[in-house]
């Protein structure tokens, strides 16, 4: 018996001093020694990681080998983002570990605020130059991605403005016009949906997704909010916005083709306007190289309520963070300004179709677009996009909405007032925290 | 009557009247490692998975409940300050908390006496099949080896307003469709995951069947019992302490749902109708940046399948033990 009980109690104290250690190790442990000054001056070998997407990393690669090619004393290393279910999900480990790299050139800008509240991102106005360099290259559009604290945790890199694609084929055999088609506001939008369906031309209208991921909203609803409320963002001065007029008329025409089953209560598997399930899709520029040789597609600005020639839209931007694990800043700094210079993002929109987030896009690459005209529609369009609100609790804010939305809007389980009204309140007891 | 004992001398079996702690034990030579120091060593690997695998985790997310916490880079210092309740209140209060809850519910009342009743009759079945044996047993489990990622795609083509379950009802489709409508999303999902790990139980059942002595279905055979007499009599109490295994492995698997809502329903659509607790773990810990939050609601978990498992045991038990 008293070995048993001696066996136990080894046990025991083992599991709590296991525990014990663990525990502190996850209390937090010492800074390094270097001074932040000093680590921003840093110069040395650096990691980078880049999207998966077949462009980028074919820009990525040329990009690299340029830099190494010039300093061989500071090269990178750099890989694709490693797998997870999302790039914020691996990122966001990523700092908690103490091994993010120190450029990430896929940073959204919705998981910003977490990151900077996690510690993991250096603020770009650090630099002597940081602020002035941003400000020179992406001019007031800049402004969206400062972050509450006055400081910018993020350079504006290359925007995927949204405008609504429609298939000219589909278009026609439904009897619409397709090189002038009837999409300049809300109300002729769901005309042609209607037209369509009625039709026979393809199954639904549109096919948005109607899963609750907190993103999706960025791909029905924020667009068109934008484009109806003059480029108002989700939230501005702290306050939700889309609790208004313009928001639930946004709303209310969803819900209509929702309704009228113009729209898809079910996630498609695969791409529904590729396989011409759905007539129309709202994508950026992107979607051009995907949809070559697929769809005889066109593309208009996404409807607002009134036929308007500058309206908004979301930008899907993503963005380049530096993170806080990188030792040799100095050369951080340097790299983002070689890979975000006029020529590198020359390089990126010819090889990508995405939009550099530069103010002088359409004069910088002038010659680009005279033999690109397909892309001039998404150039103007970049000048007038919205951005995901830098806010607290970002995600648990489109969360909220996301879950609002798809309560009243796509499943009509409550009214838009009430759930509008209710998802705005609580979004800005959110956007409130610290 | 002796059995050797593990220490190599001989161990009294107790019987009536002659309780062996009232015999004086002989003494042994102190040891510090104990009878056995072996023992320890071979132990060792699966004590130390599990004090870092799951103790301290499980001991780490108790501590974090009870705290404002989120996680931050090395070397960053922040506050964390002891909350108390705060973070089971905040789960407790989440009306998606509390529908998670009755949504896993439906689950496992649909999902855990089918698992038992479909397994058992099958494999009941399948032990008797003298032709193509194998060809079932693998035809069963399939299923359960194949990431649900890829199988869904196949309930998908089953489900969806224009699937081929809805064009076989004709009329009688269910409109709005099973994934799109509230009282149906979740009892598919529980279809599908009877279907899919319905496998793994069988071969379970199949393993506890061969126990059973053909002696006494041919005794019940002789007095006259029937196939259902002898299944009801002889097969179901002879596969009892499986049957608590499979109930409670069914439960506990059941109540950590996560991957076939985030896919057959599109994130546990319609409207919340098949969110799980584990997913809202998953969205309030991992991408909402609130791992307090969702610790508390972990651990809540954690002791309510404790307590059903409790039940389930005394319920499905009997009077195994």
């Amino acid at each position: 018996m008293k070995h048993g009980k001696f066996s136990s109690r080894i046990i025991s104290l083992t599991a709590i001093a296991v525990m014990g250690a663990g525990l502190a190790a996850c209390g937090g442990g010492g800074a390094g020694g270097s001074s932040a000054a000093s680590v921003t001056t840093a110069k040395g070998p650096i990691k980078i990681w880049y999207s998966n997407n077949e462009f980028e990393v074919k820009w990525g690669k040329e990009m690299v080998a340029a830099w190494n090619a010039a300093h061989p004393d500071q090269k990178i290393d750099a890989q694709e983002i490693p797998a997870g279910k999302s790039s914020e999900e691996t990122i966001g480990a990523a700092i908690t570990a103490g091994n993010a790299p120190c450029l990430v050139f896929n940073t959204a800008p919705v998981a910003v605020p977490q990151f900077q509240k996690q510690g993991g991102l250096v603020a770009l106005d650090s630099f002597p130059d940081g602020a002035q360099y941003i400000k020179d290259r992406t001019g007031d559009l800049a402004d969206q991605y400062k972050s509450s604290d006055g400081k910018t945790y993020q350079m504006p890199w290359k925007s995927n403005p949204v405008v609504l694609f429609y298939n000219k084929d589909l278009f026609k055999k439904a009897g619409l016009d397709p090189e002038k088609p009837k999409l300049g506001t809300q109300e002729e939008f769901l005309n042609a949906a209607r037209t369509i369906v009625k039709s026979g031309a393809a199954a639904k209208a549109v096919w948005p997704s109607p899963a609750s991921d907190f993103f999706q909203s960025w791909f029905d609803f924020y667009p068109f909010y934008a484009a109806n409320s003059q480029g108002t963002p989700l939230v501005k001065d702290g306050k939700a916005t889309f609790d208004s007029d313009q928001g639930k008329q946004v709303a209310t025409m969803f819900q209509t083709l929702y309704k009228e089953n113009l729209a898809s209560k079910e996630v498609y598997q695969g791409d529904s306007f590729a396989e011409g399930k759905a007539a129309m899709s709202l994508a950026g520029p992107w979607a051009i190289a995907a949809y070559k040789d697929k769809v005889n597609w066109g593309a208009v600005p996404v409807p607002g309520a009134q036929a308007q020639t500058d309206g908004s839209t979301f930008s899907d931007a993503k963005n380049v963070g530096m993170y806080s694990a990188c030792k040799n800043q100095g050369t951080a700094w340097d790299v983002l300004k070689f890979a975000t210079s006029k020529e590198e993002d020359g390089k990126l929109l010819a090889l990508s179709g995405q939009m550099p987030m530069r103010k002088d896009l359409t004069s910088a690459y002038a010659d680009y677009f005279a033999k690109n005209p397909l892309y001039k529609q998404f150039a103007q369009q970049a000048a007038r996009t919205v951005e995901v609100p830098n806010v607290s609790n970002s995600v648990e804010v489109w969360q909220t909405f996301r879950t609002a939305y798809a309560k009243s809007v796509i499943f009509g389980n409550e009214s838009i007032d009430d759930s509008f009204k209710g998802a705005a309140d609580k979004i800005n007891q959110l956007v409130a925290q610290k | 009557m002796s059995l050797p004992s593990a220490d190599g001398g001989p161990a009294t079996l107790v019987t009536a009247g002659h309780r062996a702690d009232r015999q004086p034990a002989p003494r042994k030579r102190k040891n510090f490692l104990g009878r056995q120091p072996l023992g320890l060593l071979f132990s060792a690997p699966y004590v130390i998975y599990i004090l870092g695998v799951l103790a301290y985790p499980l001991g780490y997310a108790v501590y974090i409940s009870f705290h404002d916490f989120f996680f931050t880079a090395p070397g960053v210092q922040v506050d964390r300050p002891f909350v108390g309740l705060d973070n089971y209140i905040t789960v407790l209060s989440d009306p998606a908390v509390q529908r998670s809850f009755a949504n896993i519910g439906v689950f496992l009342v649909i999902n855990v006496p089918l698992t038992v009743g479909l397994s058992l009759i099958l494999a009941n079945a399948l032990n008797r099949v003298t032709r193509l044996k194998t060809f079932f047993r693998v035809s069963y489990y399939v299923p359960y080896v194949t990431a649900s990622v890829a199988v869904v795609g196949v309930w998908l083509f089953l489900f969806q307003q224009d699937g081929l379950v809805n064009a076989l009802l004709g009329p009688l489709a269910p409109n709005p469709s099973w994934l799109t409508n509230s009282w149906l999303a979740m009892p598919t999902v529980a279809l599908f995951v009877t279907w899919k790990q319905l496998g793994f139980f069988i071969l379970l059942y199949l393993a506890a069947l061969q126990n059973i002595p053909d002696e006494l279905y041919e005794s019940a055979s002789v007095d006259g019992g029937n196939k259902w007499v002898q299944f009801w009599n002889i097969t179901v109490p002879g596969v009892r302490s499986a049957s608590v295994l499979v109930t409670l492995l069914a439960t506990i698997t059941g109540a950590n749902l996560f991957t076939e809502p985030y896919l057959l329903t599109g994130g546990g659509g319609p409207d919340g109708a098949s969110t799980s607790p584990v997913f809202l773990m998953y969205q309030k810990g991992i991408l909402q940046g609130n791992p307090d939050v969702a610790a508390a609601l972990g651990v809540m978990l954690v002791i309510g399948v404790l307590l059903i498992a409790l039940i389930q045991k005394r319920l499905v038990g009997g009077k195994e033990d």
